[in-house]
Formats: structure tokens, C-alpha cells, sequence
């Protein structure tokens, strides 16, 4: 690389020991930050590697000469582009920003104000700092908008934020970073609230960007197989300290840092599951059952079934103490089907059968029996557990609830089987870390002695080595309690780890229902074909091999002759679709292997 | 197309929702007032009077006849636009409550026209700055001009200014204004009284609702671009929060109707209040309605007002 030359140009980033301190309210003043060194040279772009609370966002933002309230850059020097950022006043940092260094936020969802229309953001920019007259900037945009793949570039920029997706949207905003031609671009996580199939397009987004722009980036990330394929250089944080610092290949195929190498095996996929072999036996009642569930909104049409729908037709029955994997991208119903399960979303159509007994469609309707053998685990414990009530006073509400023995012995035992020490039956919520909320959460739904207990996407929200211990966690509580599990995931990876079967979700069906086992023989459905090849993989050449098999796989379709009709939900995107797929409801036949498919083309097709 | 067409339903269903609550204001405000101990017989006839004319009295005034008889009758005639006429000075009420209503609403607006900008201002600056010393100060500046009852401040603004340092009048006569400084002169006590009500509750509101923005994302995005704060709040914070802060304002103004009674009162201002208040006293019912029905209606068209404003701004955004 240029920087090992022999005619070293200085670099274009350069952070010398910079401090960053934190205070909560009015208490002592902490380090975020201690002792961070780097340099990125000219053209170069750089991951920051590490897991929530490592200070990689705050080193980010230190390099705009910004930090979040409550916070200050105490000490070091941060040079950026010639300009020494700590020594800024601030209308001298008012027109370094925006202008010389631009910040890709991580939701952009968030990051886009809800009332004005996006064009007049992505060129705001551009107008502040007078880089160019209005008309240009728009023009300027346009390019930038066909440039990474947006649909109608010409018109896209009259929409709000709420009218579009979040894939669109971070590509918007990557716009609104490039408008000025800034030499400096910040990517903090800006795909990971993205299904990996959106990923894909908005990471080949912002190479294409980078080819032809030409800037010099930062990229934060935890996620190591995207700086495999964007970053050429990673510093590895922790604590805000830097652990390791070296080129990506380097520190991908050969960790030196303890941690590093904690980091890639936590991505790396393992079994965590010693799969349950009751399955489809015939003998065994499974312990839920769900039948043709149908649940929409908007009323009923004439034909019985709702104006929208969110779930259509579908089956899933779920044997006792097997691990049931839900998967589909945000939006396929996954999260509706959760909640009609647990009793708070109505259905139109179809049934639930518990244990051999029919569940009513809502909760209070329900068997105290049905309601405390069936348990849910919602995703984010922040919002689920009472940040006033005390740990064991959550557990004992929960015993006393279902007229168990609530004494401390007992609270102990559960706190115990979440590895959780019996000591933190006295603490709050608000002062326990993310992994421990979580595993308080799972033993608030254990506490009831539940025979089935439903997991809404519990790891997502979670750092990779903290939700590979709450995975692990799972899997022993399966062997030493016979529990069943509905885990419902985007995560592939985690998935495979713990599973037994998988259903697949696209648009609220079941487009696959696939033993463990065949999920890795061929053939599969299109879909799930398209989720695995979308989990990105930590080889630099994966991004490159994906697109250009995405490329070669577009040219035979037919093109879509009607918007909607009674075909096939997955059509409109399906790379090997036929006439047929428009118009008819696809059949389900069993592969070899075992999995279901619902699909209009044969076993030897899809091989 | 659709979209207006969808909007002005929407507006439609809006204040056809407050005529209906007009409706319900208006059959209450009748049998309130209807229930009222005493009646104007005995107050017009006063100790003097025998059994026979206060009853003679009663039946020519129709007080005889049974309430329901009576609402027909009252209802009839403000179909008709006849609101009844004083029991007391035989004028129509109407004309004598709008040219009262006029004075009010001149007051009312000159302190809406002082109060609305310093609240806002207090209340943005306060966010902007939050935790600051300025922040505590105007904090406990407004949490203690809140919690002083109105007829307190007034009665101590008399007692200081009028009383004491004879600078103002205390009393604000209308007839006296001939120039700026005349004017000035009789406002500016019950302006200031009527003020400290609105300005403490509207910027500790506005402070609330600022913040809650300041905090979002986009700001930090706005920031992140080289924006100063001026364009920030100018440009991003308003257009977002148009909606909550003009609800904050149309209750504020509201909270205003109750004020100005008891500063009509003590500054003998002769505003609608005043004039409600004087007809309580004579039972003269025909007013005491009318004034009531002008606060009420007051009332529902702020609110009404504030609704509106909350559709228009979303429905721009959906419209694109």
C-alpha cells in the first residue's frame, strides 16, 4: 500500500492520545475514551472494530470535533484534512463540518427530520457552507442517487422519510455525506439495522461511491465480515483502548490480540444444538400447533378474508422440547405471528392448539394453565422489565403470580439457571448490562415453568460475544428442562446454531418449513437461497462475488406483467421465476432431504 | 386530488365535532345557569318587596313557567338570533356583551402579543441552554410566578405601583386612553398580571416540548452538518414541532378566559368578564348566558383552532 512507499505522504487523519471523559447527571466524571493513537492516510479507509460501549462511536465523532452531551474530548490531539480539531472555535468547526468531514449515522430512519422533504437535507450541506448554487446541488444529487442504485433518482428527493425504506434512506444519506465532495467520511454502523439482504445492495452502494468519489473513510463497525469487504485497515477497541491495529487481511486470518480472536469466534458459526430426533414421528401431540392462521387488517373482504394481510395460510406445528427457527426479512410477519401466539394480536382465520387444546385468540380468554405454560421473551428487556422493581422483586411477582413458593432459595435457583449470580436479586434493571438484562428477562419467563416460551429476535439487540452466551444459555436450559423454543430471528447464523427446524417467512407465508439437517443440501426455495447468500462472509472477495451472481442470475426472467394477483408472493423479486409463478398459488412438495418448498419449479430446478 | 379532498373531510369532521360540542355547551350553560340560587325578581325588588308584584314580576319575565318551557322558549329565540334582552336594563344582551367583548379581546390580545413571544423565547432558550444556570434560573423564576394566584399579583401590583409609588393608575379605564402614553399607563398592570399567568405555564411547556427535539437524532444530524443553532431550531426544530407548541399556546390563551375575570375584577376593566360577573350578582340570567356562551365558544375555537393546525402540519408531509 501507498503509506509503506518510500515517499510517505503524511497521513490524512491523524489522532494522537486522545482522551475522552463521560459523566452520568452530576456524578464523577469517567474515561470513555483513554489513550486512542492512529493514523488513516489519504484515500485509505479504516474500521473501528469493537462491541457496544468500546467508544468507537465517540472516537468517531471526536474526529468532527463533536461529542454527545455529557461528554468532552479532555485530551490528545485530532488532525484531520490540516485542521486541528481540538483547537477549534466553533464557527470554525460549523464550517469544517458538513464541508470537510461528513457523518453517516447509523438509522437513518432517525437521522432524516420527519417534516421536510429529503432533498432539501441531502443539498442542505451544500447551501450551508456555499459550496455550489441550489440547481447544481440538486443535479449533484441526482448523480449521486443513480449512482448508488436508487429507484427514480429524478424524483425520490420529494419524499419524506416515513414514505421509504431504511435501506433507501442510508443511501440518501450517504448522498447528503458526498454532496459537498467532502475528504473525510464517517460510516458509523450504517447497515446494521438493515436485513442482510438490504445490506448487500447499500454496502455495493457505498464501494461504488467510494470508486468513484475517491474519499478517505472511517468505518464503524462490530461487524467483522463487513470490514472484510469495505475497510483496508482495522483498529480493534475495547474499553476505549486499542487492542490491535493492523491491515483487515491481518487482522482477519491472523489475530494477535486476545480479544481480536474472542471477536472472530464469536462470529464464527458453530452448532450449539444437539438436535431433538422426536420430530415428526406421528406419536407425539405437538405442544403448539398453528393451522392456516390467517391475520390482516382493514375488516374483512366478501371472500372472508382481511382487506391486508399480514400472515397468510400459515402452519407450524412445534414438538415438545425441539427449537423452532422463524426466519424472514423486517416485515414478513415474523413479529405478528409471535404475537398471535402469545395473545395479544387477533386472527381472521385458522386456529392455535396448545398441548392438545384449542387457544383462544385472546390472552384473558386463556387457561391460567395455557397462560403460564406458554411464555414470551421479548426482544429488547430495556422496555420489558419495570426499571423500579428490584430483580428478585420481578421474579417473586412472578411466582407469587402463579402461586409458587416465592422465597429467596427460589429466586436463587432461577437466577442460578440464567448464570446469573443470587446477589443480583437486589439490584436494578437500569444498573445491569445488556447480556444480564437479557438473562433476567429469560428467567422472568422460566419462572413460570413454561413448556413452550416464544423468543422474539432476544440476541438482535445484543453484542456478537454476548448473544453467543445468551444462544449457549438457551441450549443448556433445552437439555436440562425439556423446554421448546420459537425463536424468531433474522440471523442466520444464530439460527443454524440452535435449531432444529426452520420456517422460512416471506410477505406472511411460508415459503419453506425445512428440517436442520437439509437446510444444507439443495434444493431450497429462492428465498431462502437469497438469505443464505446474503449473510455476508469474512473473505474480502464476498461482496464482489455475490453482486456479480446477482448480476449474471437477472438477464432470463420474464418481466412482470400484473402488480398483484393470486401467483406467487415472492415473484416480483424471485431470480428464477416463470409465467406460471405470476398467476397461480405455487404447490408444496417435500425435497429429498426433507424441507417443504413451496414453489411452482421441481426438485432438479432449484438444485 | 384525493388527498385535499381527504383533508377537507378531515377538516369538516373537525369542526363539525366542535359545533356539536356547541351544541352540548349551550343546552348546559341553560340549565346551570337555570338551577342558580335566587332569582332577578327578588334581586330587582329588593327587601321591599310584597309576595304579590315579585310574583307579577315573575310571571311578565316567564320565571313562572316550567325550565323545560323555558329552554323552548330561549332556544327559539337564539335560532332566531335573539339572545334575550337584560332583565335588568331591558337592552339586548347581545350588543351590550359585544361591545364589552371588544375591550376584552383587546386586552386579551395585547397580553398574547407580549406573553406568546417572551414564553417561547424563555422556554427555547431554557432548552437550548438546559441545565445551565439560566435554565434553573428561569425554571424557578416561572415555577414561582405559576404557583402566585393572579389575584395576589394584582392586588400586590396595585398596592406597589398605584398605592405606594403612584407611577400607574389602579384602576384601567378605557375612556382615559388618548395617547401611547395613556395607554400604556392603563395596561400595563393588568397585562403583566395576566401575563405572568400564561408566560410561566407556556415556556416551562415549551421548554418540555423543545427539549424532547433538541434530543432527537436529526438534530444531532443537523449539527454534524456544519448548521448553527439559529438554523438548527429556525429551520429543523419548528416545522416538527409546530403542532405541539401551538397546542401549548391555545391552552395557554385559554387558561387566559379564567385570568381575566378576576383582573377585570380588580382592575374594574370593563370587559366581558366584568360584565358576567355584574350579572351574576343582579341574576340577571339572559347575560350571564350569553357571557358564558361567548367564553365556552372562546374556548372551543382555540382548542378547535389548535386541532386544525396539528392536521395541516402532518397533512403537508403526507401529501407528497
Amino acid at each position: 500500500m501507498a503509506r509503506h512507499g518510500i515517499m510517505q505522504p503524511p497521513p490524512l487523519i491523524s489522532v494522537q492520545n486522545l482522551q475522552l471523559t463521560g459523566r452520568r447527571g452530576r456524578g464523577l466524571e469517567t474515561p470513555i475514551v483513554d489513550g486512542v493513537s492512529f493514523d488513516v492516510a489519504e484515500k485509505e479507509m479504516l474500521a473501528l472494530i469493537g462491541e457496544s460501549g468500546s467508544g468507537k462511536t465517540s472516537v468517531a465523532l471526536a474526529l468532527m470535533g463533536y461529542a454527545r452531551r455529557g461528554c468532552r474530548i479532555a485530551g490528545g490531539k485530532i488532525r484531520v484534512a490540516g485542521y486541528d480539531v481540538t483547537e477549534m472555535p466553533p464557527a470554525e468547526l460549523r464550517s469544517f463540518r458538513g464541508k470537510t468531514i461528513a457523518y453517516i449515522a447509523q438509522n437513518a430512519g432517525a437521522a432524516f427530520n420527519p417534516a421536510l422533504p429529503l432533498m432539501d437535507q441531502v443539498i442542505e450541506p451544500a447551501l450551508l457552507h456555499h459550496v455550489m448554487p441550489r440547481q447544481v446541488a440538486i443535479e449533484r444529487a441526482i448523480f449521486l442517487f443513480e449512482l448508488m442504485a436508487l429507484p427514480s433518482p429524478g424524483t425520490i428527493g420529494a419524499r419524506y422519510s416515513h414514505e421509504l425504506s431504511g435501506g433507501q434512506l442510508q443511501r440518501l444519506m450517504a448522498a447528503m455525506a458526498l454532496i459537498t465532495g467532502p475528504e473525510v467520511v464517517i460510516f458509523d454502523e450504517p447497515t446494521t439495522a438493515l436485513d442482510v439482504t438490504t445490506q448487500i445492495e447499500v454496502l455495493e452502494a457505498f464501494r461504488t461511491v467510494r470508486r468513484e468519489e475517491g474519499f478517505t473513510g472511517v468505518y464503524v463497525t462490530h461487524d467483522l465480515a463487513v470490514v472484510a469487504q469495505m475497510a483496508d485497515r482495522a483498529v480493534v477497541l475495547k474499553n476505549g483502548v486499542v487492542q490491535e491495529e493492523g491491515t483487515t487481511e491481518q487482522i482477519l486470518s491472523a489475530p494477535r490480540h486476545a480479544y481480536t480472536q474472542a471477536l472472530l469466534a464469536a462470529n464464527t458459526p458453530q452448532v450449539r444444538n444437539a438436535p431433538t430426533q422426536a420430530t415428526d414421528s406421528g406419536t407425539v401431540v405437538p405442544v403448539l400447533d398453528v393451522r392456516d392462521l390467517v391475520v390482516g387488517y382493514g375488516g374483512t373482504g366478501p371472500d372472508g378474508r382481511p382487506r391486508h394481510t399480514i400472515l397468510s395460510d400459515v402452519s407450524l406445528p412445534v414438538m415438545p422440547g425441539e427449537t423452532m427457527g422463524i426466519i424472514g426479512e423486517s416485515g414478513c410477519g415474523k413479529s405478528t405471528l409471535i404475537r398471535a401466539i402469545a395473545g395479544i394480536q387477533p386472527w381472521t382465520s385458522g386456529g392455535i392448539t396448545f398441548e392438545g387444546e384449542a387457544l383462544a385468540p385472546r390472552i384473558e380468554a386463556r387457561s391460567a394453565a395455557q397462560r403460564r405454560h406458554l411464555q414470551l421473551v421479548a426482544q429488547n428487556a430495556d422496555l420489558v422489565l419495570n426499571p423500579a422493581m428490584s430483580v428478585g422483586d420481578t421474579l417473586r411477582r412472578v411466582l407469587t403470580f402463579n402461586g409458587d413458593a416465592a422465597n429467596g432459595a427460589e429466586i436463587g435457583r432461577l437466577l442460578d439457571m440464567v448464570r446469573l449470580p443470587s446477589a443480583l436479586a437486589d439490584r436494578f434493571p437500569p444498573e445491569l448490562s445488556g447480556g444480564q438484562k437479557q438473562r433476567v428477562n429469560l428467567a422472568r419467563a422460566l419462572a413460570a415453568r413454561p413448556r413452550l416460551v416464544l423468543c422474539d429476535e432476544i440476541t438482535a439487540a445484543l453484542d456478537t460475544v454476548v448473544a453467543a452466551a445468551i444462544l449457549d444459555l438457551m441450549m443448556e436450559l433445552k437439555r436440562e428442562l425439556g423446554i421448546a423454543w420459537l425463536f424468531v430471528t433474522h440471523d442466520l447464523h444464530a439460527l443454524r446454531s440452535v435449531c432444529d427446524r426452520v420456517a422460512v417467512l416471506y410477505a406472511g407465508h411460508r415459503v419453506e418449513f425445512t428440517p436442520i439437517s437439509a437446510l444444507e443440501e439443495a434444493p431450497h426455495h429462492p428465498y431462502t437461497r437469497r438469505l443464505e447468500n446474503s449473510v455476508p462472509e469474512m473473505r474480502a472477495d464476498w461482496l464482489t462475488d455475490v453482486i456479480s451472481l446477482r448480476d449474471q442470475g437477472s438477464e432470463p426472467v420474464p418481466a412482470l406483467s400484473s402488480s398483484r394477483g393470486a401467483g406467487c408472493c415472492y415473484a416480483a423479486r424471485c431470480p428464477v421465476r416463470i409465467a406460471i409463478c405470476e398467476v397461480a398459488t405455487p404447490p408444496v412438495w417435500r425435497s429429498p432431504a426433507g424441507a417443504l418448498i413451496s414453489c411452482h419449479l421441481t426438485s432438479q430446478d432449484l438444485s | 386530488m384525493t388527498m385535499n379532498a381527504a383533508l377537507i373531510r378531515a377538516l369538516l369532521r373537525l369542526v363539525g365535532a366542535s359545533l356539536v360540542s356547541l351544541v352540548f355547551v349551550t343546552v348546559a350553560v341553560f340549565f346551570i345557569t337555570a338551577v342558580l340560587p335566587g332569582d332577578v325578581a327578588d334581586a330587582l325588588l329588593g327587601q321591599a318587596a310584597t309576595p304579590d308584584a315579585v310574583s307579577a314580576l315573575r310571571h311578565s319575565l316567564n320565571l313562572d313557567k316550567p325550565v323545560l318551557v323555558r329552554f323552548v322558549i330561549w332556544v327559539t329565540g337564539l335560532l332566531h338570533g335573539d339572545f334575550g334582552v337584560s332583565l335588568v336594563s331591558h337592552r339586548p344582551v347581545l350588543a351590550m356583551a359585544s361591545e364589552r367583548l371588544i375591550h376584552s379581546l383587546l386586552l386579551a390580545g395585547v397580553t398574547a402579543l407580549f406573553a406568546v413571544p417572551v414564553a417561547l423565547l424563555l422556554g427555547t432558550t431554557a432548552a437550548i441552554f438546559r441545565n445551565t444556570l439560566f435554565d434553573r434560573a428561569v425554571s424557578l423564576l416561572t415555577l414561582c410566578i405559576v404557583s402566585v394566584p393572579e389575584f395576589l399579583v394584582a392586588t400586590l401590583a396595585v398596592f406597589i405601583f398605584s398605592v405606594q409609588l403612584h407611577l400607574l393608575p389602579a384602576l384601567a379605564s378605557i375612556s382615559d386612553i388618548h395617547s401611547i402614553g395613556s395607554f400604556l399607563a392603563s395596561f400595563s398592570m393588568p397585562v403583566t398580571t395576566l401575563a405572568c399567568v400564561i408566560v410561566g405555564q407556556m415556556s416551562r411547556m415549551t421548554r418540555a416540548v423543545m427539549i424532547d427535539a433538541l434530543g432527537s437524532s436529526w438534530v444531532e444530524m443537523a449539527v454534524l452538518k456544519g448548521a448553527s443553532p439559529a438554523h438548527i431550531i429556525l429551520r429543523h426544530v419548528i416545522p416538527n414541532v409546530i403542532a405541539p407548541l401551538f397546542n401549548v399556546i391555545a391552552l395557554s390563551l385559554s387558561y387566559l378566559l379564567g385570568g381575566v375575570v378576576i383582573v377585570e375584577s380588580v382592575f374594574h376593566y370593563p370587559g366581558i368578564a366584568s360584565l358576567m360577573v355584574d350579572s351574576v350578582a343582579a341574576r340577571d340570567i339572559p347575560l350571564v348566558q350569553i357571557c358564558a356562551l361567548i367564553f365556552c365558544a372562546a374556548y372551543l375555537f382555540l382548542t378547535t383552532l389548535a386541532d386544525i393546525v396539528a392536521l395541516l402540519s402532518s397533512q403537508r408531509r403526507h401529501a407528497a
